[in-house]
């Protein structure tokens, strides 16, 4: 049951994309989902998509591992394309049969979704296809580390994240255990209401937080015991460094804005793709 | 009716890229009131053998048949099951509630017992595993040393009344005298329920002592299965594969080199000083 849920969805391999800073990986992330943002023009998407799969070729991860990231919005991706479908009526109308209208305005907000998280998810779990959660959390913890002036405990943030990446594998396991050797108890977890079931998590859940708890408390002694203090003054195995690779990369990233909003301004292709589709029709 | 185990094999994680097959061909026969002992490896399949003989895992190929059930059918499992006592390593992974009494009454009230038969069974448990009922009943599991939670935990299966009594690494992490205890506790039930027990342990001692049967695996394959003294006769064999074998064997072994007439089969401390007898007050000629 639990071994499917797979968390930290590394890719180990060497490309451009895993030699970036963790630093930089954010902050193009964010200019990447500026990007999508920004786009309002339907047919600029293609060169959004373009752009991934240069990205993806860029970071030697193929294709079908950044597509498996789709799979927990297969259910989301049709609901709000249908919502979105129906539910808009603006423009002309494509098609009317009785209750249910079609129009060219509904059509376009829901590719327009569809599209927009498509992009956003795909970018997203390149990042961290790309980068290891400990870089992640090392590169998050160095670009927030500004805020230690207004008293945002960068450090402990980060120190907390990493723990918890590192002992979510650990917990699985563990629950994995607890559910067997309550099973062989003559636990029933499948039958009767919900309610039932709930209860019947107990035997489970109890353990599992009894046992995280007694962790939590040894690591944290274990960590004291070998003097750790908080961040201050703490120096780094691996010094995080920018290199060309990071100046290229967000020259790219923000030509891919700036190109994103010349072609929406001089471009407007949608206007006449529509009126193409509205004209086959009439 | 025995546990019947034919061409078991086991793959984790089958028709991945991380397959990896633990349990390769094994055809094994659990007699009603066996003991049986199970030496390996760390890694060498013992705790996925023992999960396939209550159907918390399910053979990748082959079959497994408790009392007569498949273990490959789900109606059949669960029948199969409630006659496989299962303790695990670590008592934390079992022990729940808020009292003693009522941890170990959770498995004979999932059994759908009548009140008065569960009460009378969770003090019999408790009897037997050597709880004091007055001091621990009312106590919270999560309050109890190691070895007492290990007795809970025990206990919580013995009041389960198992036809199959199986043990993955009970004594491990105990001092001898609590590995003793527990010998002693399982031998108690043994005793008094009349069950099989399958015990895995990587203290040959802990085996010799009470085994019927003993079997050895080694990567997923069985290296040797028989008779105690058939199998801890090949103490050479033992030794190379990083297990060691009973002291008794080791030192019958040691003397024979240095020219004592011992047989094959000692394994046991009471064997041996019986060989020895002969010997007498002479030994220092020989
Ligand atoms: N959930 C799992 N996924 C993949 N491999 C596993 C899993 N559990 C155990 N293994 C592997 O199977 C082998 C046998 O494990 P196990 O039965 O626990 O050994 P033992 O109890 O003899 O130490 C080991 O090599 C172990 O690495
Ligand atoms: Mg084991």
């Amino acid at each position: 049951m639990f071994k499917d849920i797979t968390l930290g969805q590394y890719f180990p391999t060497d490309s451009f994309a895993h030699r970036l800073d963790p630093r930089t990986k954010l902050l193009i992330l964010i200019m990447y989902i500026a990007a999508v943002f920004l786009v309002k023009e339907l047919w600029v998407f293609a060169v959004l998509i373009a752009f991934m799969f240069f990205m993806t070729a860029m970071s030697n991860v193929p294709v079908s591992y950044v597509m498996r990231s789709l799979k927990p919005l297969r259910i989301l991706l049709p609901i709000m394309f249908l919502l979105n479908l129906f539910m808009i009526s603006t423009g002309d109308v494509l098609v009317s049969w009785k209750f249910i209208k079609i129009t060219t305005g509904g059509l376009k907000q829901a590719v327009f979704i569809v599209l927009r998280l498509f992009a956003l998810v795909c970018g997203a779990s390149l990042l961290t296809l790309t980068t290891t959660p400990i870089s992640l959390t090392e590169g998050l913890e160095k670009i927030l580390s500004p805020l230690k002036v207004i008293k945002f405990p960068a450090h402990e943030l980060a120190m907390m994240m990493t723990i918890a990446l590192r002992f979510i594998p650990t917990l699985m396991e563990e629950a994995e255990k607890i559910m067997k050797a309550q099973l062989a108890r003559g636990a029933d977890l499948e039958s009767g209401n919900l309610v039932k079931r709930a209860k019947a998590m107990l035997p489970i859940l109890i353990p599992l937080f009894v046992n995280s708890f007694r962790r939590a408390e040894e690591l944290a002694l274990a960590m004291e015991s070998r003097c750790y203090h908080g961040g201050e003054g703490r120096t780094r195995l691996r010094v995080l460094r920018f290199g060309w690779r990071d100046l290229i990369a967000v020259l790219v990233f923000a030509s891919l804005i700036v190109l994103v909003i010349l072609l929406q301004k001089y471009l407007p292709l949608d206007d006449k793709l529509f009126a193409l589709i509205s004209g086959a029709k009439a | 009716m025995p546990i019947v185990i034919e061409k078991l094999t086991y793959k984790y994680q089958s028709g991945s890229v991380n397959e990896f097959t633990a349990l390769k061909d094994i055809d094994l026969t659990i007699q009603d009131g066996e003991f049986l002992g199970v030496i390996g490896h760390t890694g060498s399949g013992k705790s996925t053998l023992i999960q396939q003989l209550n159907g918390l895992m399910q053979p990748t190929s082959g079959k497994v048949t408790v009392d007569g059930f498949d273990m490959n059918d789900k109606k059949q499992r669960m029948k199969g099951r409630a006659l496989v006592g299962m303790v695990f390593q670590y008592p934390d992974h079992q022990l729940f509630d808020e009292t003693v009494y009522k941890d170990i009454s959770f498995g004979p009230r999932n059994m759908k017992l009548p009140e008065d038969e569960i009460d009378r069974r969770v003090r019999e448990a408790m009897r037997l595993v050597g709880l004091d009922e007055d001091e621990f009943a009312e106590k919270s599991p999560f309050e109890l040393s190691g070895g007492e939670k290990r007795r809970t935990a025990l206990a919580g299966i013995i009041a389960m009344y198992p036809k199959y009594l199986v043990l993955d690494e009970p004594m491990a992490g105990l001092d001898p005298a609590g590995r003793r205890a527990v010998s002693d506790m399982i031998n108690g039930f043994r005793k008094k329920l009349g069950c099989s027990v399958v015990m895995v342990s990587h203290s040959m001692d802990d085996i010799a002592r009470c085994a019927d049967k003993v079997i050895v695996l080694r990567g997923g394959e069985i290296f040797k299965y028989g008779a105690p003294s058939e199998v801890f006769c090949h103490a050479e064999e033992l030794n190379e594969m990083g297990l060691e074998p009973p002291f008794a064997a080791r030192l019958a072994a040691e003397l024979r080199k240095k020219g004592f007439a011992l047989p094959q089969s000692i394994y046991t401390n009471e064997a041996l000083a019986e060989a020895l007898k002969p010997y007498g007050k002479g030994w220092r000629n020989v």
